[in-house]
């Protein structure tokens, strides 16, 4: 569909798109920056303390891939679907229920490792028919179908009892436990955290430059002549959603096991449109974007409380100030942070051999 | 008709059953083995009368968002937070004057400027761009729900059903025999019914505007192809500010109509505008018809559902939608 791509016609210079054509490399393998966040990722332990590994880190690193499931069918497949939270919400209840957690009654008390598999094909299984349903659609129609999946999700936990506990949700949730390590101690969880979010990170950067990917890619520009050539376009846009339902649904695990508990309050609809938020600020051409998304969304969501108090103004007001920093971001630039920075590092360099310029655009 | 019929015999046979058994269960006394099977007719009628005026409060709001939507091809996600927006001017307005009526007429003009307002600053500069249209109507639903939030506070408000409104009528509807063989009839709150047969009006009137006036026509071609409708000199941007007013008007009013038959809340905006994006996924997208019939049967599923399968009422409305989609993915009504 053409939506996202109008969206970010003008921000999508000629340069860019000569280079789509060049054979990409890894990624980020030249680009020091990239180095330097790496290491700082990893010894990050070293640097922070519980609070900011775990708040701050640990839950960026999950949001952002959630964000990344919705970057990578949005990014490359043209696909706005609002029920990536409720697919990762879906495999923290999964999670919950075949395995061990304080509701007796309604958890199988699985081990982890049976457990987690079962909630991953679930939440695959759901998401790919969510997506078979979403794809008869296009465009702004997507967004609304995948917005009332995930409204009718968030309602039928409100109301079931049976498995879903109603609103109270499920609570104690059990965490992977072996090797003498309790995996959910601060400094063991985050590098689980981040080996995930990582995998995740490279795994669709590979497929965006995979067979696979570069023919979503063409579905995204032009359905029709995709079609013409002879590539079947809706299970191409089924497949995609199929991947994106599984990232989404290995954050989903993490999720449960940072909060231990899952009720309806997480997948509401409120909070499928954060994930919308967090992948449009970061930006949602390039895998990078959603974290960077979701870094500045947790900060924001941390921390506006105590400096909107500082600055002597209600800090019950944080949700308007998100809503008119997404209102800006959209407004000024249609790639979100990344679109800034690179526009910025344009306006510095007026040759446009920018390092990292279209590198993701695929 | 007759050509829907021609084309689909087994449908028409299957929809003319299901009409006369709905008309036999509304006006027959029930006899005693249904009453066991299914509970009693006055639980069914009292369901079917709130979900007919449900469908009723779905059309206000789903119309101006269909309308909008079909003319400018933009998805207003902010058309809840107008909805709320409207209903808490209504109750400022009932509250101060002690006026029903005025409230509707001021919630309809405010809730139109905003209309305008958001037409000129920010639809306009857009254009045509449909996900950032999208994006930003998100971004100030997310702004109005807490200015709104900031202003009026997360209490619950309810606007006062005017005196003469008030109470209960006897519908010539028997819901069953006394022993003696006197009839008891259905009594039926006159607010809602009055409310009902408002929107029924609003809905025809709309219908005629659209269909019998210039104005209408000229909608109706942009709906079309706009493109071609403003070469041929008609000022268009003037024509999307005045839709869209109307459009934002008529969610004000519904605001006020929720209002009255039901409560004012944070949470509601969103809970609207989930409902009248199902009504226009089921009724077709842009089509003024199909919101009435988008409304009418998410309302009566909504109602029906929550008497009879309480626990997955809301699973019901969402099954109607994947049904429609899976069998007709433009919409019951939409032309393409």
């Amino acid at each position: 569909m053409s939506v996202t791509h109008d969206a970010r016609i003008q921000v999508r210079t000629a340069a860019a798109t000569a280079q789509r054509t060049v054979v990409r490399g890894w990624p980020d393998v030249n680009n020091p920056a990239a180095w330097i966040v790496a290491a700082i990722l990893l010894i990050m332990p070293l640097i922070a303390n519980g609070f900011f590994l775990i708040e701050i880190f640990a839950t960026t690193l999950i949001l952002g891939t959630i964000a990344l499931s919705l970057m990578f069918l949005t990014g490359y497949g043209g696909m706005v679907s609002l029920m990536q939270l409720t697919i990762a919400g879906f495999s923290a209840y999964m999670v919950a229920v075949f395995g061990v957690s304080g509701n007796a009654n309604i958890s199988l008390g699985w081990p982890w490792w049976l457990a987690v598999p079962m909630a991953l094909t679930l939440a695959t299984i759901f998401g790919t028919l969510g997506g078979a349903l979403a794809v008869r659609t296009e465009g702004i129609y997507t967004i609304m179908i995948t917005l009332a999946i995930g409204a009718a999700f968030y309602y039928f936990t409100n109301q079931n009892w049976a498995i879903f506990n109603g609103h109270t949700g499920i609570n104690n949730v059990g965490t992977p436990h072996f090797w003498g390590v309790d995996w959910r101690w601060d400094i063991p969880f985050y590098y689980i955290v981040l080996a995930v979010a990582a995998i995740c990170y490279f795994a669709v950067d590979y497929i965006s430059r995979a067979p696979f990917g570069l023919a979503l890619q063409g579905v995204r520009d032009n359905p029709r002549r995709m079609a013409a050539l002879g590539f079947n376009v809706n299970a191409h846009r089924v497949a995609a959603y199929a991947v994106a339902s599984f990232v989404a649904g290995l954050a989903g695990v993490l999720q449960v096991w940072n909060y231990r508990q899952i009720s309806p309050g997480s997948v509401s609809v409120g909070a499928c449109i954060d994930i919308l938020i967090i992948a449009v600020v970061g930006g949602i051409t390039r895998p990078i974007g959603p974290y960077i998304g979701a870094l500045v969304f947790v900060l924001l969501r941390t921390f506006a409380l105590d400096f909107l108090v500082k600055i002597g103004l209600d800090g019950n007001r944080f949700r308007l100030l998100i809503g008119l920093g997404f209102l800006a971001i959209v407004f000024w630039s249609s790639d979100g942070v990344i679109g800034l920075w690179q526009r910025w590092r344009q306006s510095q360099r007026p040759r446009s051999d920018h390092p990292g310029g279209g590198r993701g655009h695929g | 008709m007759t050509r829907f019929v021609e084309r689909h015999p087994a449908w028409a046979l299957i929809v003319i059953i299901a009409i006369a058994v709905a008309l036999w269960l509304i006006f027959a006394v029930w006899p005693a083995g249904l009453e066991e099977a299914i509970g009693r007719k006055r639980v069914f009628l009292n369901a079917l009368f709130n979900g007919i005026t449900l469908g009723g409060l779905y059309f206000l709001v789903a119309s101006g968002f269909t309308l909008i939507f079909g003319l400018m091809r933009n998805v207003n996600l902010a058309h809840g937070s107008l909805y709320l927006f409207g209903g808490y001017v209504g109750y400022a307005i009932s509250a101060s004057t002690g006026s029903w009526i005025l409230s509707f007429i001021v919630a309809f003009i405010l809730t139109a400027l905003v209309g305008v307002l958001l037409q000129v600053l920010v639809f306009r500069r857009m254009e045509g761009q449909d996900l950032r249209q999208t994006m930003v109507t998100i971004g100030l639903s997310i702004v109005f729900a807490d200015l709104m939030l900031w202003a009026c506070g997360g209490d619950f408000y309810q606007i006062q059903t005017p005196t003469w409104l008030i109470g209960p009528i006897d519908l010539p509807l028997v819901t069953a025999m006394k022993s003696s063989g006197e009839p008891v009839y259905l009594r039926y709150p006159l607010v809602r019914l009055v409310i009902f047969l408002a929107s029924v009006i609003i809905g025809i009137a709309m219908w005629l505007a659209l269909n019998r006036t210039r104005i209408g026509m000229i909608i109706r071609a942009g709906v079309d192809d706009r493109d071609i409708l403003a070469a041929t000199g008609v000022r268009i941007q003037l024509v999307f500010v005045l839709v869209f007013a109307l459009g934002a008007g008529l969610a004000g009013i519904a605001g006020v109509v929720g209002g009255t038959f039901q409560s004012l809340s944070p949470g509601e905006d969103i809970r609207f505008l989930l409902a009248s994006l199902v009504v226009v996924i089921v009724g077709g997208m842009g089509s003024i018809p199909g919101a009435a019939l988008g409304a009418l049967i998410i309302g009566l599923a909504e109602q029906l559902g929550s008497v009879y399968i309480p626990t997955y009422a809301i699973v019901v409305t969402f099954l109607i939608m994947v049904l429609v989609l899976a069998l007709r993915p433009q919409g019951l009504l939409a032309r393409r």
